[in-house]
């Protein structure tokens, strides 16, 4: 489903990525993680194009997202992403927030749109608040509202960029939780997380990035149970201890 | 002791009135064709192909580097030699005002351009990604996601700016255009009245833009709350 293969990344002289491969199959869920500047938001918007990068190539359901002739918009239009700040459109009511691109990029009717937008929310546990704008709800409603937004465009696979880590602690639950659900649903997940819970819970794979470089790319009863490199058990059992 | 005297106001009020008018058209001409090239010019300027970068900066350092009178008169003396040959009229026909809407435009265009791309900018990069994200053209996150925040955030420096706009069209007045200062200066001039007449002009021109500026701050009061 996603290939990446050697791909490299500098600002300047200074390097974001370095030569970093790996493959995600169709259903499986990746967990990526290691030290912040460690290049993992990076990679992930590399995925679906959102950042360029100068060395490598990646494939996205067969489709090259360097490739300059490749058409970034309509590819982007069936890979959902997460950000970290949620990103919902504050002009907008949260239903809007979910039918625009499905009407203007899709190219549904509005009453499809709708529906579909409703079933969405709904399944986020959100479908009252429909009529709200983004400014009055809370965190984790606004990101259970960009993940319903995401899956209304019919995702090949999903990108997620620290979708918790701008929560505050009581609501990142919620938000773990609708993304469990994806996975165990067979959603082709790449999730740039810290969350450790979530990774042994539903990851199949564990990715650890120091560097701009994939230290380790192992199994997730491999990568909690024996992680080979030394920098990924230091950084493991920093953020186990508590 | 200079003795005031108002009387030749009153039978002015129509030939004024007419003069207001037409500042009201230079100005609202000017805020439309300002914020629409405005736009493009920010557009250009925030874009990436630099050929459409330097066109813009050089078009805005341009204009906020000559003074406004000047612009005027080059376009009083141009436009309308321009439009006698465009559009085939009878040499010698009035084309003062077209002049001057032509030469506001385009000189406040350049104003507008700094005020929109500092919008722009005020809209977090994360709101164009997560249009990008979903699939939007450049267009459509422009027009649909980034466009309408940006104007959001600016309206009180484009209203602002429109006040200060409304205070130059007595500019036109070099090209004896009849606008409302104009107006009042050929009638203080005809009756003598100079003094009395801009006196009068410059209590219209205050009232007006106060009373703009203090909508502007409510409105503000408004959005911020």
């Amino acid at each position: 489903m996603i290939s990446i293969r050697n791909v490299s990344k500098h600002y300047g002289s200074f390097q974001v990525l370095a030569d970093c491969s790996t493959e995600v199959a169709k259903g499986e869920v990746i967990v990526v993680c290691g030290p912040s500047g460690s290049g993992k938001s990076t990679l992930i918007k590399c995925v679906n194009g959102l950042e360029p990068f100068q060395q490598g190539e990646i494939w996205l359901n067969g489709i090259s997202v360097g490739d300059p002739k490749t058409n970034l918009p309509r590819l982007r239009a069936h890979v959902g992403m997460v950000f970290q700040n949620f990103e919902l459109f504050p002009h907008m009511s949260i239903i809007d927030n979910l039918t625009v691109a499905q009407v203007k990029v899709l190219g549904r009717n509005l009453d499809e749109s709708t529906n579909k937008s409703l079933k969405l929310l709904d399944r986020v546990g959100l479908k009252t608040q429909a009529g709200k704008f983004p400014g009055q709800l809370s965190g984790g409603q606004q990101q259970r509202v960009a993940i319903a937004r995401a899956l209304c465009m019919d995702p090949i696979c999903m990108l997620f960029d620290e979708p918790t880590s701008a929560l505050d602690p009581e609501m990142i639950n919620e938000v773990l939780d609708v993304m469990v659900e994806l996975a165990r649903e067979g959603m082709t997940m790449m999730v740039v997380t810290h969350e450790m819970g979530f990774a042994r819970k539903v990851a199949h794979r564990v990715i650890f990035m120091d560097h701009g470089r994939i230290i380790e790319d192992a199994g997730k009863e491999d990568f909690f149970g024996t992680p080979r490199s030394e920098r990924a058990q230091v950084f493991l059992s920093k953020i186990l201890q508590h | 002791m200079y003795e005031f005297d108002w009387s030749s106001i009153p039978g002015a009020l129509p030939f004024l009135w007419r003069g207001m008018c037409i500042s009201l058209e230079i100005t609202l001409t000017a805020i439309g064709v300002g914020i629409l090239w405005g736009t493009l010019l920010a557009l250009m300027r925030l874009s990436k192909l630099r050929v459409l970068g330097w066109f813009a900066a050089g078009y805005v350092n341009l204009f906020r580097s000559v003074p406004l009178v000047m612009v005027l008169l080059w376009f009083f003396l141009i436009v309308p030699q321009l439009l006698e040959k465009l559009l085939g009229l009878p040499p010698g026909s009035d084309a003062r005002l077209s002049s001057a809407i032509v030469g506001f435009a385009l000189f406040e265009s350049a104003y507008y351009s700094e005020i929109i791309r500092a919008g722009i900018q005020s809209v977090p990069k994360g709101q164009a990604s997560a249009a990008y994200a979903l699939g939007m053209t450049y267009g459509q996150a422009m027009q649909l996601v980034i466009l309408p925040q940006a104007f959001r955030n600016m309206v009180p420096l484009l209203l602002t700016q429109a006040i200060i706009l409304f205070q130059d069209t007595s500019l036109v007045y070099v090209s004896a255009l009849a606008d409302f200062f104009g107006a009042a200066y050929k009638v203080g001039d005809r009756d003598g009245r100079l003094v009395e007449l801009l006196l009068f002009a410059g209590a219209v021109y205050f009232v007006i833009c106060y009373s703009a500026s203090l909508l502007v701050k409510r409105f503000q009061k408004g959005t911020s709350a």
